[in-house]
Protein backbone atom coordinates (compact mmCIF):
# COMPACT_ATOMS: atom_id res chain seq x y z
CA UNK A 1 0.00 0.00 0.00
CA UNK A 2 2.80 2.02 1.04
CA UNK A 3 5.38 1.57 -1.78
CA UNK A 4 3.34 3.82 -3.98
CA UNK A 5 4.87 7.18 -2.02
CA UNK A 6 8.01 7.23 -4.39
CA UNK A 7 6.76 4.90 -7.22
CA UNK A 8 4.18 4.67 -9.84
CA UNK A 9 3.39 8.54 -10.23
CA UNK A 10 6.75 9.10 -10.41
CA UNK A 11 6.50 9.71 -14.26
CA UNK A 12 3.89 12.07 -14.22
CA UNK A 13 5.63 14.43 -11.68
CA UNK A 14 8.42 14.22 -13.89
CA UNK A 15 6.21 15.17 -17.05
CA UNK A 16 4.02 17.71 -14.95
CA UNK A 17 7.61 19.86 -14.63
CA UNK A 18 9.80 18.58 -17.12
CA UNK A 19 9.27 22.15 -18.51
CA UNK A 20 10.92 23.95 -15.87
CA UNK A 21 14.44 22.10 -15.79
CA UNK A 22 15.51 24.07 -12.52
CA UNK A 23 12.48 22.90 -11.03
CA UNK A 24 12.85 19.55 -11.65
CA UNK A 25 16.47 19.70 -10.76
CA UNK A 26 15.58 20.81 -7.07
CA UNK A 27 12.27 18.49 -6.81
CA UNK A 28 15.01 15.21 -7.04
CA UNK A 29 17.25 16.83 -5.04
CA UNK A 30 14.54 16.77 -2.45
CA UNK A 31 13.65 13.56 -3.48
CA UNK A 32 17.28 11.97 -2.96
CA UNK A 33 17.60 13.91 0.34
CA UNK A 34 14.30 12.85 1.61
CA UNK A 35 15.47 9.01 0.85
CA UNK A 36 18.82 8.98 2.50
CA UNK A 37 17.08 10.72 5.40
CA UNK A 38 13.81 8.49 6.21
CA UNK A 39 16.51 5.20 5.72
CA UNK A 40 18.84 6.87 7.68
CA UNK A 41 16.66 7.58 10.48
CA UNK A 42 15.34 4.33 11.47
CA UNK A 43 19.13 3.22 11.84
CA UNK A 44 20.02 5.62 14.11
CA UNK A 45 16.47 5.12 16.00
CA UNK A 46 17.03 1.69 16.83
CA UNK A 47 20.93 2.38 17.51
CA UNK A 48 19.82 4.81 20.00
CA UNK A 49 17.05 2.99 21.75
CA UNK A 50 19.13 -0.63 21.41
CA UNK A 51 22.52 -0.21 22.15
CA UNK A 52 22.42 0.90 26.12
CA UNK A 53 20.64 -2.09 27.06
CA UNK A 54 22.57 -4.55 24.47
CA UNK A 55 25.89 -2.96 26.43
CA UNK A 56 24.11 -3.54 29.71
CA UNK A 57 23.68 -7.06 29.03
CA UNK A 58 26.92 -7.37 27.27
CA UNK A 59 28.81 -5.97 30.36
CA UNK A 60 26.66 -8.36 33.13
CA UNK A 61 29.26 -10.95 32.26
CA UNK A 62 31.91 -8.58 32.26
CA UNK A 63 34.91 -9.78 34.74
CA UNK A 64 35.41 -6.19 36.59
CA UNK A 65 33.67 -3.95 38.71
CA UNK A 66 33.59 -1.34 36.74
CA UNK A 67 31.12 -0.79 33.84
CA UNK A 68 33.35 0.58 31.31
CA UNK A 69 36.40 -1.94 30.33
CA UNK A 70 36.18 -5.12 29.38
CA UNK A 71 37.57 -7.42 31.20
CA UNK A 72 36.47 -11.30 30.47
CA UNK A 73 33.66 -13.10 30.29
CA UNK A 74 32.38 -14.09 33.64
CA UNK A 75 29.00 -15.21 35.13
CA UNK A 76 29.92 -14.64 38.37
CA UNK A 77 27.34 -12.06 39.19
CA UNK A 78 24.66 -14.42 37.98
CA UNK A 79 25.73 -17.12 40.21
CA UNK A 80 26.56 -14.37 42.91
CA UNK A 81 22.53 -13.85 42.94
CA UNK A 82 21.59 -17.07 43.06
CA UNK A 83 23.91 -18.43 45.09
CA UNK A 84 22.88 -15.48 47.71
CA UNK A 85 25.96 -14.59 48.49
CA UNK A 86 25.10 -11.26 46.77
CA UNK A 87 26.36 -8.37 49.10
CA UNK A 88 27.92 -5.20 49.13
CA UNK A 89 31.71 -5.43 51.06
CA UNK A 90 31.08 -1.65 52.58
CA UNK A 91 27.28 -2.31 53.50
CA UNK A 92 27.79 -5.54 54.54
CA UNK A 93 23.86 -7.86 54.78
CA UNK A 94 21.59 -4.89 53.75
CA UNK A 95 21.73 -5.57 49.92
CA UNK A 96 22.04 -9.19 50.46
CA UNK A 97 19.67 -11.52 47.90
CA UNK A 98 17.66 -12.40 50.51
CA UNK A 99 16.27 -9.29 50.78
CA UNK A 100 16.17 -8.83 46.96
CA UNK A 101 14.17 -12.01 47.34
CA UNK A 102 11.72 -10.42 49.49
CA UNK A 103 10.93 -7.89 47.08
CA UNK A 104 10.78 -9.54 44.56
CA UNK A 105 8.29 -11.44 46.45
CA UNK A 106 6.32 -8.63 47.67
CA UNK A 107 6.56 -7.16 43.82
CA UNK A 108 4.86 -10.30 42.50
CA UNK A 109 2.09 -10.10 45.65
CA UNK A 110 1.49 -6.59 44.83
CA UNK A 111 1.15 -7.37 41.23
CA UNK A 112 -0.95 -10.39 41.85
CA UNK A 113 -3.27 -8.89 43.41
CA UNK A 114 -3.56 -5.36 41.70
CA UNK A 115 -3.95 -7.01 38.47
CA UNK A 116 -6.87 -8.94 39.33
CA UNK A 117 -8.59 -6.34 40.74
CA UNK A 118 -7.51 -3.78 38.31
CA UNK A 119 -8.71 -6.36 35.53
CA UNK A 120 -12.09 -7.13 36.84
CA UNK A 121 -13.13 -3.43 37.78
CA UNK A 122 -11.59 -2.80 34.26
CA UNK A 123 -13.41 -5.23 32.30
CA UNK A 124 -16.64 -4.02 33.92
CA UNK A 125 -16.64 -0.93 33.31
CA UNK A 126 -15.33 -1.43 29.54
CA UNK A 127 -18.70 -3.49 29.46
CA UNK A 128 -20.12 -0.51 30.78
CA UNK A 129 -18.81 2.23 28.25
CA UNK A 130 -19.06 0.06 25.54
CA UNK A 131 -22.52 -1.76 25.92
CA UNK A 132 -24.43 0.43 28.53
CA UNK A 133 -26.46 3.72 28.46
CA UNK A 134 -26.56 5.38 31.63
CA UNK A 135 -26.52 9.07 32.49
CA UNK A 136 -22.52 10.43 33.45
CA UNK A 137 -21.38 8.03 30.68
CA UNK A 138 -19.61 10.94 29.06
CA UNK A 139 -18.38 12.48 32.41
CA UNK A 140 -17.31 8.51 33.81
CA UNK A 141 -15.13 7.95 30.27
CA UNK A 142 -13.25 11.45 30.87
CA UNK A 143 -12.87 10.63 34.17
CA UNK A 144 -11.15 7.16 33.19
CA UNK A 145 -8.80 9.04 30.96
CA UNK A 146 -7.56 11.52 34.17
CA UNK A 147 -5.06 8.64 35.59
CA UNK A 148 -3.31 8.16 32.34
CA UNK A 149 -2.40 11.75 31.89
CA UNK A 150 -2.06 13.59 35.56
CA UNK A 151 1.31 12.79 36.03
CA UNK A 152 2.85 10.03 38.22
CA UNK A 153 4.31 11.37 40.76
CA UNK A 154 0.85 14.15 41.47
CA UNK A 155 -0.99 10.47 42.25
CA UNK A 156 1.47 9.40 44.52
CA UNK A 157 1.89 12.07 46.77
CA UNK A 158 -2.18 12.50 46.93
CA UNK A 159 -2.50 9.17 47.77
CA UNK A 160 0.31 9.57 50.20
CA UNK A 161 -1.41 12.74 51.73
CA UNK A 162 -4.66 11.07 51.61
CA UNK A 163 -3.69 7.28 53.77
CA UNK A 164 -1.83 9.59 55.90
CA UNK A 165 -5.45 11.69 56.75
CA UNK A 166 -7.17 8.35 56.60
CA UNK A 167 -4.36 6.31 58.62
CA UNK A 168 -4.40 8.92 61.37
CA UNK A 169 -8.24 9.32 62.04
CA UNK A 170 -8.54 5.28 61.67
CA UNK A 171 -6.03 4.97 64.64
CA UNK A 172 -7.87 8.05 66.38
CA UNK A 173 -11.07 6.45 66.50
CA UNK A 174 -10.37 2.73 67.12
CA UNK A 175 -8.29 2.27 70.24
CA UNK A 176 -5.64 -0.92 69.63
CA UNK A 177 -5.97 -0.40 66.06
CA UNK A 178 -2.56 1.06 63.93
CA UNK A 179 -3.21 1.00 60.18
CA UNK A 180 0.21 2.07 58.44
CA UNK A 181 1.50 2.33 54.75
CA UNK A 182 1.98 -1.69 53.40
CA UNK A 183 0.80 -3.89 50.45
CA UNK A 184 -2.77 -2.55 51.05
CA UNK A 185 -2.33 1.06 50.27
CA UNK A 186 0.18 0.05 47.74
CA UNK A 187 -2.41 -2.23 46.02
CA UNK A 188 -4.92 0.64 46.08
CA UNK A 189 -2.80 2.58 44.21
CA UNK A 190 -1.67 0.36 41.48
CA UNK A 191 -5.67 -0.52 41.05
CA UNK A 192 -6.61 3.40 40.91
CA UNK A 193 -4.27 4.08 37.83
CA UNK A 194 -4.23 0.85 36.20
CA UNK A 195 -8.09 0.42 35.59
CA UNK A 196 -8.07 3.19 32.73
CA UNK A 197 -5.75 0.97 30.81
CA UNK A 198 -7.29 -2.20 31.15
CA UNK A 199 -10.49 -0.42 30.15
CA UNK A 200 -8.96 0.73 26.96
CA UNK A 201 -7.84 -2.50 25.62
CA UNK A 202 -10.90 -4.49 26.77
CA UNK A 203 -13.14 -1.59 25.60
CA UNK A 204 -11.17 -1.84 21.69
CA UNK A 205 -11.98 -5.49 21.70
CA UNK A 206 -15.13 -4.54 22.89
CA UNK A 207 -15.68 -2.62 19.71
CA UNK A 208 -14.80 -4.53 17.41
CA UNK A 209 -16.49 -7.21 18.54
CA UNK A 210 -19.88 -8.03 16.77
CA UNK A 211 -23.00 -6.96 19.30
CA UNK A 212 -25.37 -9.14 16.85
CA UNK A 213 -23.66 -12.04 18.26
CA UNK A 214 -24.99 -11.52 21.57
CA UNK A 215 -28.24 -10.98 19.95
CA UNK A 216 -27.92 -14.05 17.99
CA UNK A 217 -27.22 -15.75 21.92
CA UNK A 218 -30.60 -14.15 22.85
CA UNK A 219 -32.83 -14.99 20.44
CA UNK A 220 -31.79 -18.38 20.45
CA UNK A 221 -32.66 -18.66 23.91
CA UNK A 222 -30.10 -17.25 26.10
CA UNK A 223 -30.33 -14.59 28.85
CA UNK A 224 -28.05 -12.25 29.44
CA UNK A 225 -25.57 -13.69 31.85
CA UNK A 226 -26.33 -17.11 29.84
CA UNK A 227 -25.09 -14.50 27.02
CA UNK A 228 -22.36 -12.99 28.64
CA UNK A 229 -20.43 -15.81 30.07
CA UNK A 230 -21.44 -18.23 26.37
CA UNK A 231 -20.64 -16.24 23.89
CA UNK A 232 -18.95 -12.61 25.00
CA UNK A 233 -16.83 -13.46 27.78
CA UNK A 234 -15.08 -16.38 25.77
CA UNK A 235 -14.68 -13.89 22.92
CA UNK A 236 -13.51 -11.03 24.89
CA UNK A 237 -11.01 -13.11 26.87
CA UNK A 238 -7.81 -12.48 24.55
CA UNK A 239 -8.39 -8.97 25.22
CA UNK A 240 -9.08 -9.24 29.21
CA UNK A 241 -5.15 -11.16 29.04
CA UNK A 242 -3.49 -8.67 27.52
CA UNK A 243 -5.38 -6.02 29.48
CA UNK A 244 -4.70 -7.73 32.53
CA UNK A 245 -0.61 -8.42 31.52
CA UNK A 246 -0.53 -4.82 31.00
CA UNK A 247 -1.70 -3.84 34.42
CA UNK A 248 0.94 -6.22 35.78
CA UNK A 249 3.71 -4.85 33.82
CA UNK A 250 2.41 -1.31 34.63
CA UNK A 251 2.37 -2.36 38.56
CA UNK A 252 5.50 -4.58 38.20
CA UNK A 253 7.17 -1.67 37.08
CA UNK A 254 6.37 1.20 39.35
CA UNK A 255 8.45 2.92 41.32
CA UNK A 256 6.91 6.65 42.50
CA UNK A 257 3.25 5.25 43.58
CA UNK A 258 4.94 2.49 45.80
CA UNK A 259 7.70 4.60 46.87
CA UNK A 260 5.28 6.84 48.62
CA UNK A 261 3.08 4.13 49.83
CA UNK A 262 5.50 1.57 51.18
CA UNK A 263 5.86 0.92 54.53
CA UNK A 264 8.20 -0.88 56.65
CA UNK A 265 8.76 -4.18 54.97
CA UNK A 266 6.94 -3.78 52.24
CA UNK A 267 9.98 -2.57 49.57
CA UNK A 268 9.08 -3.59 45.94
CA UNK A 269 11.75 -4.67 43.75
CA UNK A 270 12.10 -1.13 41.71
CA UNK A 271 11.96 0.24 44.92
CA UNK A 272 15.20 -2.24 45.74
CA UNK A 273 16.63 -1.28 42.63
CA UNK A 274 16.17 2.62 43.04
CA UNK A 275 18.28 2.10 46.57
CA UNK A 276 20.74 0.73 44.76
CA UNK A 277 21.51 2.89 42.15
CA UNK A 278 21.51 5.96 44.65
CA UNK A 279 23.82 4.54 46.73
CA UNK A 280 26.40 2.41 45.67
CA UNK A 281 26.15 0.47 42.93
CA UNK A 282 27.20 -3.18 42.96
CA UNK A 283 28.29 -4.96 39.75
CA UNK A 284 25.32 -7.20 39.97
CA UNK A 285 23.21 -4.59 39.10
CA UNK A 286 23.44 -5.39 35.21
CA UNK A 287 22.69 -9.12 35.72
CA UNK A 288 20.15 -8.14 38.12
CA UNK A 289 19.11 -5.62 35.08
CA UNK A 290 19.56 -8.49 32.82
CA UNK A 291 17.10 -10.66 34.31
CA UNK A 292 14.20 -8.13 34.65
CA UNK A 293 14.56 -7.00 31.06
CA UNK A 294 14.28 -10.78 30.12
CA UNK A 295 11.18 -11.61 32.48
CA UNK A 296 10.02 -8.31 30.74
CA UNK A 297 10.73 -9.09 27.15
CA UNK A 298 8.65 -12.72 27.93
CA UNK A 299 5.77 -10.62 29.33
CA UNK A 300 5.42 -8.77 26.12
CA UNK A 301 5.63 -12.04 23.75
CA UNK A 302 2.81 -13.64 25.70
CA UNK A 303 0.73 -10.28 25.59
CA UNK A 304 1.50 -9.64 22.38
CA UNK A 305 0.39 -13.29 21.09
CA UNK A 306 -2.60 -12.70 23.08
CA UNK A 307 -3.66 -9.26 21.01
CA UNK A 308 -2.64 -10.98 17.62
CA UNK A 309 -4.55 -13.58 18.74
CA UNK A 310 -7.44 -11.53 19.86
CA UNK A 311 -7.51 -9.48 16.16
CA UNK A 312 -7.07 -12.80 14.43
CA UNK A 313 -10.38 -13.67 16.10
CA UNK A 314 -11.49 -10.26 15.01
CA UNK A 315 -11.48 -10.62 11.32
CA UNK A 316 -12.87 -13.88 11.39
CA UNK A 317 -16.12 -12.58 13.97
CA UNK B 1 -27.44 -6.56 22.74
CA UNK B 2 -30.90 -6.09 23.62
CA UNK B 3 -30.31 -4.15 26.62
CA UNK B 4 -29.06 -1.49 24.16
CA UNK B 5 -32.73 0.17 23.85
CA UNK B 6 -33.65 0.06 27.41
CA UNK B 7 -32.40 3.54 28.84
CA UNK B 8 -29.96 3.33 32.18
CA UNK B 9 -28.08 -0.08 31.56
CA UNK B 10 -25.13 -0.63 32.58
CA UNK B 11 -24.58 1.33 35.79
CA UNK B 12 -24.38 -1.23 37.66
CA UNK B 13 -20.86 -2.99 35.96
CA UNK B 14 -19.51 0.93 35.91
CA UNK B 15 -20.15 1.45 40.10
CA UNK B 16 -16.99 -0.37 41.30
CA UNK B 17 -14.90 1.55 39.21
CA UNK B 18 -16.94 5.20 40.37
CA UNK B 19 -16.85 4.58 43.54
CA UNK B 20 -12.84 3.27 43.51
CA UNK B 21 -11.48 6.30 41.48
CA UNK B 22 -14.07 8.31 43.41
CA UNK B 23 -12.05 7.33 46.38
CA UNK B 24 -8.47 6.30 45.64
CA UNK B 25 -8.04 9.19 42.62
CA UNK B 26 -10.39 12.00 42.91
CA UNK B 27 -10.63 12.64 46.86
CA UNK B 28 -6.80 12.36 47.52
CA UNK B 29 -6.70 14.85 44.43
CA UNK B 30 -8.54 17.23 46.15
CA UNK B 31 -6.75 16.30 49.83
CA UNK B 32 -3.48 17.85 47.65
CA UNK B 33 -5.53 20.81 46.27
CA UNK B 34 -6.53 21.93 50.14
CA UNK B 35 -3.07 21.19 51.44
CA UNK B 36 -1.58 23.52 48.41
CA UNK B 37 -3.24 26.76 50.63
CA UNK B 38 -2.11 25.65 54.00
CA UNK B 39 0.52 26.47 56.14
CA UNK B 40 4.05 24.32 56.63
CA UNK B 41 3.66 22.89 59.96
CA UNK B 42 6.18 20.51 61.85
CA UNK B 43 7.92 17.97 59.92
CA UNK B 44 6.84 19.41 56.95
CA UNK B 45 3.06 18.60 57.13
CA UNK B 46 -0.13 21.21 56.38
CA UNK B 47 -1.35 22.88 58.93
CA UNK B 48 -4.04 26.06 59.48
CA UNK B 49 -4.44 29.01 58.50
CA UNK B 50 -5.10 28.94 55.13
CA UNK B 51 -2.82 31.18 52.53
CA UNK B 52 -1.40 31.82 49.48
CA UNK B 53 2.18 32.30 50.04
CA UNK B 54 3.11 28.77 48.56
CA UNK B 55 1.73 29.12 45.12
CA UNK B 56 3.64 32.98 45.68
CA UNK B 57 6.59 30.74 46.56
CA UNK B 58 6.16 28.50 43.82
CA UNK B 59 6.48 31.31 41.53
CA UNK B 60 8.99 33.39 42.79
CA UNK B 61 11.49 30.99 43.53
CA UNK B 62 11.18 28.03 41.28
CA UNK B 63 9.86 29.74 38.20
CA UNK B 64 13.30 28.88 36.84
CA UNK B 65 12.67 25.35 37.53
CA UNK B 66 9.42 25.81 36.22
CA UNK B 67 10.25 26.92 33.01
CA UNK B 68 13.08 24.94 32.78
CA UNK B 69 10.52 21.79 32.97
CA UNK B 70 7.90 22.95 30.34
CA UNK B 71 11.38 24.03 28.12
CA UNK B 72 12.53 20.37 28.75
CA UNK B 73 9.30 18.60 27.85
CA UNK B 74 9.11 21.08 24.82
CA UNK B 75 12.14 19.79 23.42
CA UNK B 76 11.91 16.68 24.20
CA UNK B 77 8.50 16.50 22.47
CA UNK B 78 9.70 17.94 19.38
CA UNK B 79 13.03 15.53 19.60
CA UNK B 80 10.52 12.59 19.69
CA UNK B 81 8.65 14.16 16.92
CA UNK B 82 11.72 14.88 14.46
CA UNK B 83 13.26 11.06 15.25
CA UNK B 84 9.46 9.39 15.49
CA UNK B 85 7.82 10.75 12.33
CA UNK B 86 9.89 9.59 9.72
CA UNK B 87 10.55 6.08 12.00
CA UNK B 88 6.74 5.73 11.81
CA UNK B 89 6.59 6.43 8.50
CA UNK B 90 9.36 3.87 7.52
CA UNK B 91 7.72 1.10 9.90
CA UNK B 92 4.23 1.39 8.30
CA UNK B 93 5.74 1.43 4.36
CA UNK B 94 7.42 -1.07 5.17
CA UNK B 95 6.59 -4.25 2.13
CA UNK B 96 6.04 -7.18 4.26
CA UNK B 97 4.02 -7.99 7.47
CA UNK B 98 6.35 -9.72 9.04
CA UNK B 99 9.34 -6.79 8.59
CA UNK B 100 6.61 -4.36 10.16
CA UNK B 101 5.75 -6.67 12.90
CA UNK B 102 9.32 -7.20 13.95
CA UNK B 103 10.12 -3.39 13.64
CA UNK B 104 7.03 -2.62 15.69
CA UNK B 105 8.27 -5.05 18.40
CA UNK B 106 11.68 -3.64 18.49
CA UNK B 107 9.72 -0.94 19.25
CA UNK B 108 7.54 -1.50 22.07
CA UNK B 109 10.03 -4.06 23.86
CA UNK B 110 12.24 -1.23 25.39
CA UNK B 111 8.98 0.34 26.17
CA UNK B 112 7.51 -2.06 28.44
CA UNK B 113 11.21 -3.16 29.83
CA UNK B 114 11.54 -1.18 33.59
CA UNK B 115 11.81 2.54 33.19
CA UNK B 116 14.58 2.19 35.94
CA UNK B 117 16.65 -0.52 34.08
CA UNK B 118 16.87 1.14 31.26
CA UNK B 119 18.34 5.13 32.92
CA UNK B 120 20.40 3.09 34.59
CA UNK B 121 22.17 1.93 31.21
CA UNK B 122 22.57 5.35 30.36
CA UNK B 123 23.72 6.50 33.25
CA UNK B 124 26.49 3.89 32.77
CA UNK B 125 27.14 4.77 29.35
CA UNK B 126 27.37 8.71 30.09
CA UNK B 127 29.54 8.12 33.55
CA UNK B 128 32.74 10.05 33.54
CA UNK B 129 34.32 6.20 33.28
CA UNK B 130 31.55 5.10 30.87
CA UNK B 131 31.54 3.66 27.60
CA UNK B 132 31.09 6.92 25.50
CA UNK B 133 33.86 8.53 27.27
CA UNK B 134 36.43 5.79 26.90
CA UNK B 135 35.54 5.13 23.30
CA UNK B 136 35.88 8.88 22.22
CA UNK B 137 38.92 8.90 24.10
CA UNK B 138 40.12 6.42 22.55
CA UNK B 139 39.48 7.90 19.09
CA UNK B 140 41.20 10.55 20.21
CA UNK B 141 38.16 13.09 19.77
CA UNK B 142 38.85 14.30 23.17
CA UNK B 143 41.93 14.79 24.95
CA UNK B 144 39.91 14.45 28.62
CA UNK B 145 36.71 13.18 30.19
CA UNK B 146 33.62 14.81 29.24
CA UNK B 147 31.25 15.49 32.14
CA UNK B 148 28.04 14.28 30.79
CA UNK B 149 25.66 13.50 33.25
CA UNK B 150 24.45 15.72 36.17
CA UNK B 151 23.77 18.39 32.95
CA UNK B 152 20.26 19.01 31.67
CA UNK B 153 21.50 17.51 28.44
CA UNK B 154 21.63 14.24 30.13
CA UNK B 155 18.09 14.53 31.01
CA UNK B 156 16.91 15.54 27.65
CA UNK B 157 18.56 12.36 26.64
CA UNK B 158 17.06 9.84 29.00
CA UNK B 159 13.88 11.68 28.42
CA UNK B 160 14.03 11.34 24.90
CA UNK B 161 15.27 7.58 25.16
CA UNK B 162 12.51 6.54 27.86
CA UNK B 163 9.58 8.80 25.37
CA UNK B 164 10.45 8.21 21.85
CA UNK B 165 7.70 4.91 21.72
CA UNK B 166 5.31 7.11 22.98
CA UNK B 167 5.42 9.46 19.65
CA UNK B 168 6.42 6.70 17.23
CA UNK B 169 3.40 4.49 17.80
CA UNK B 170 0.50 7.14 17.66
CA UNK B 171 1.95 8.31 14.27
CA UNK B 172 2.63 4.68 12.82
CA UNK B 173 -1.23 4.03 14.16
CA UNK B 174 -1.89 7.27 12.00
CA UNK B 175 0.36 6.51 8.79
CA UNK B 176 -1.09 2.93 8.63
CA UNK B 177 -4.42 3.94 8.20
CA UNK B 178 -3.18 6.46 5.57
CA UNK B 179 -4.43 6.13 1.98
CA UNK B 180 -1.32 6.24 -0.35
CA UNK B 181 -3.74 7.06 -3.28
CA UNK B 182 -4.14 10.40 -2.05
CA UNK B 183 -0.10 11.08 -2.28
CA UNK B 184 -0.85 9.89 -6.10
CA UNK B 185 -3.53 12.21 -6.34
CA UNK B 186 -1.18 14.99 -5.74
CA UNK B 187 1.90 14.05 -8.04
CA UNK B 188 -1.21 13.94 -10.73
CA UNK B 189 -2.34 17.14 -9.97
CA UNK B 190 1.68 18.26 -10.28
CA UNK B 191 1.94 18.70 -6.03
CA UNK B 192 5.91 17.95 -6.12
CA UNK B 193 7.84 15.56 -2.54
CA UNK B 194 7.72 18.26 -0.58
CA UNK B 195 4.23 19.71 -1.42
CA UNK B 196 2.72 16.08 -1.36
CA UNK B 197 4.05 15.97 2.10
CA UNK B 198 3.19 19.24 3.75
CA UNK B 199 -0.20 19.16 2.26
CA UNK B 200 -1.67 15.88 1.72
CA UNK B 201 0.25 13.38 4.03
CA UNK B 202 0.88 15.60 7.20
CA UNK B 203 -2.64 17.02 7.45
CA UNK B 204 -4.15 13.52 6.79
CA UNK B 205 -1.38 11.75 9.76
CA UNK B 206 -1.92 15.06 11.95
CA UNK B 207 -4.27 13.02 14.81
CA UNK B 208 -1.31 10.64 15.01
CA UNK B 209 1.09 13.08 15.95
CA UNK B 210 -1.06 15.40 18.00
CA UNK B 211 -1.91 12.51 20.39
CA UNK B 212 1.93 11.37 19.90
CA UNK B 213 3.02 15.04 21.43
CA UNK B 214 0.56 14.76 23.91
CA UNK B 215 1.48 11.50 25.07
CA UNK B 216 5.11 12.44 25.81
CA UNK B 217 4.96 15.65 26.40
CA UNK B 218 2.78 15.14 29.79
CA UNK B 219 4.70 12.04 30.89
CA UNK B 220 8.08 14.35 30.66
CA UNK B 221 6.86 17.63 32.51
CA UNK B 222 6.06 15.20 35.81
CA UNK B 223 9.01 13.31 35.32
CA UNK B 224 11.21 12.06 38.02
CA UNK B 225 13.30 8.93 37.35
CA UNK B 226 15.44 10.56 34.71
CA UNK B 227 16.17 13.77 36.12
CA UNK B 228 16.98 12.17 39.12
CA UNK B 229 19.45 9.51 37.93
CA UNK B 230 20.53 11.55 35.62
CA UNK B 231 20.04 15.37 36.14
CA UNK B 232 21.67 16.00 39.33
CA UNK B 233 21.45 19.16 40.33
CA UNK B 234 22.00 20.93 37.14
CA UNK B 235 19.05 18.68 35.91
CA UNK B 236 16.19 19.82 38.35
CA UNK B 237 12.63 19.05 37.24
CA UNK B 238 9.12 19.86 38.80
CA UNK B 239 9.40 16.51 39.60
CA UNK B 240 12.43 15.96 41.18
CA UNK B 241 11.08 19.04 43.42
CA UNK B 242 8.24 17.69 44.16
CA UNK B 243 9.63 14.58 45.79
CA UNK B 244 12.24 16.60 48.29
CA UNK B 245 9.14 18.42 49.20
CA UNK B 246 7.32 15.27 50.68
CA UNK B 247 10.24 13.28 51.65
CA UNK B 248 11.64 13.41 55.27
CA UNK B 249 11.92 17.19 56.85
CA UNK B 250 10.04 18.70 53.33
CA UNK B 251 7.52 20.95 52.82
CA UNK B 252 4.48 19.45 52.21
CA UNK B 253 2.11 22.29 51.01
CA UNK B 254 4.72 23.77 48.84
CA UNK B 255 4.50 19.94 47.15
CA UNK B 256 1.31 20.26 46.81
CA UNK B 257 1.04 23.81 44.99
CA UNK B 258 3.94 22.60 42.73
CA UNK B 259 1.67 19.64 41.91
CA UNK B 260 -1.17 21.72 41.50
CA UNK B 261 0.79 24.47 39.06
CA UNK B 262 1.91 21.02 37.20
CA UNK B 263 -1.60 19.91 36.95
CA UNK B 264 -2.53 23.36 35.34
CA UNK B 265 0.35 23.39 32.32
CA UNK B 266 -1.17 19.35 31.73
CA UNK B 267 -4.46 20.78 31.79
CA UNK B 268 -3.34 23.11 29.22
CA UNK B 269 -2.01 20.79 27.21
CA UNK B 270 -5.06 18.64 26.92
CA UNK B 271 -7.10 21.55 26.26
CA UNK B 272 -5.34 22.08 23.03
CA UNK B 273 -5.55 18.20 22.44
CA UNK B 274 -9.64 18.51 22.78
CA UNK B 275 -9.50 21.68 20.87
CA UNK B 276 -8.08 19.45 17.96
CA UNK B 277 -9.53 16.31 18.31
CA UNK B 278 -12.91 18.04 17.97
CA UNK B 279 -11.78 19.94 14.60
CA UNK B 280 -10.82 16.76 13.73
CA UNK B 281 -14.25 15.08 14.37
CA UNK B 282 -16.06 18.08 12.71
CA UNK B 283 -14.50 17.44 9.53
Amino acid sequence: MAQGVVSPSAAAATASVAAQPGKLRRDLLVRRVGKVAISLNPVFSYFFLWAPIIILVIFSFNNAQTVSVWRGFTTQWYANIFNNAFSLDTEGARFSTAIMLTAVQNSLLIGIASTLLATIIGTMVALSLARGNFPGKKLLDTLLYLPIVIPEITQAISLAVFFSVLFDWINDQFTGVRAVNGFGSIIIGHVAFSISYVMIVVRARLTDMDPKLEEAANDLGANHWQAFWRVTFPLLLPGIIAGGLLAFTLSLDDLIVSFFLSGVGTTTLPIFVYGLLKTRVPPEINAISTIMLLVSTLLVGISLAMQGRSAARGTRG
Amino acid sequence: MATRTRPRTGFATALPAIVWLGLFFLLPLTFIFVVSFLTRGRGGVGMMPFTFANYARVFEVFSGVLVDSIWIAALTTLICLLLGYPLAFWIATRKQQWVRSLALFMIILPFWTNFLVRTYALQTLMSREGILNSFFGTLGIIAQPLEMLNTQGAVLVGLVYGFLPFMVLPIYASVERFDFKFVEAAYDLGANDWASFVRVVLPMTLPGVIAGIILVFIPTIGAFVTPDLLGGTDGLMIGTLINTQYKGQGNQPLGSALSMVMMVVVMVALLIYVRFGDRREAR
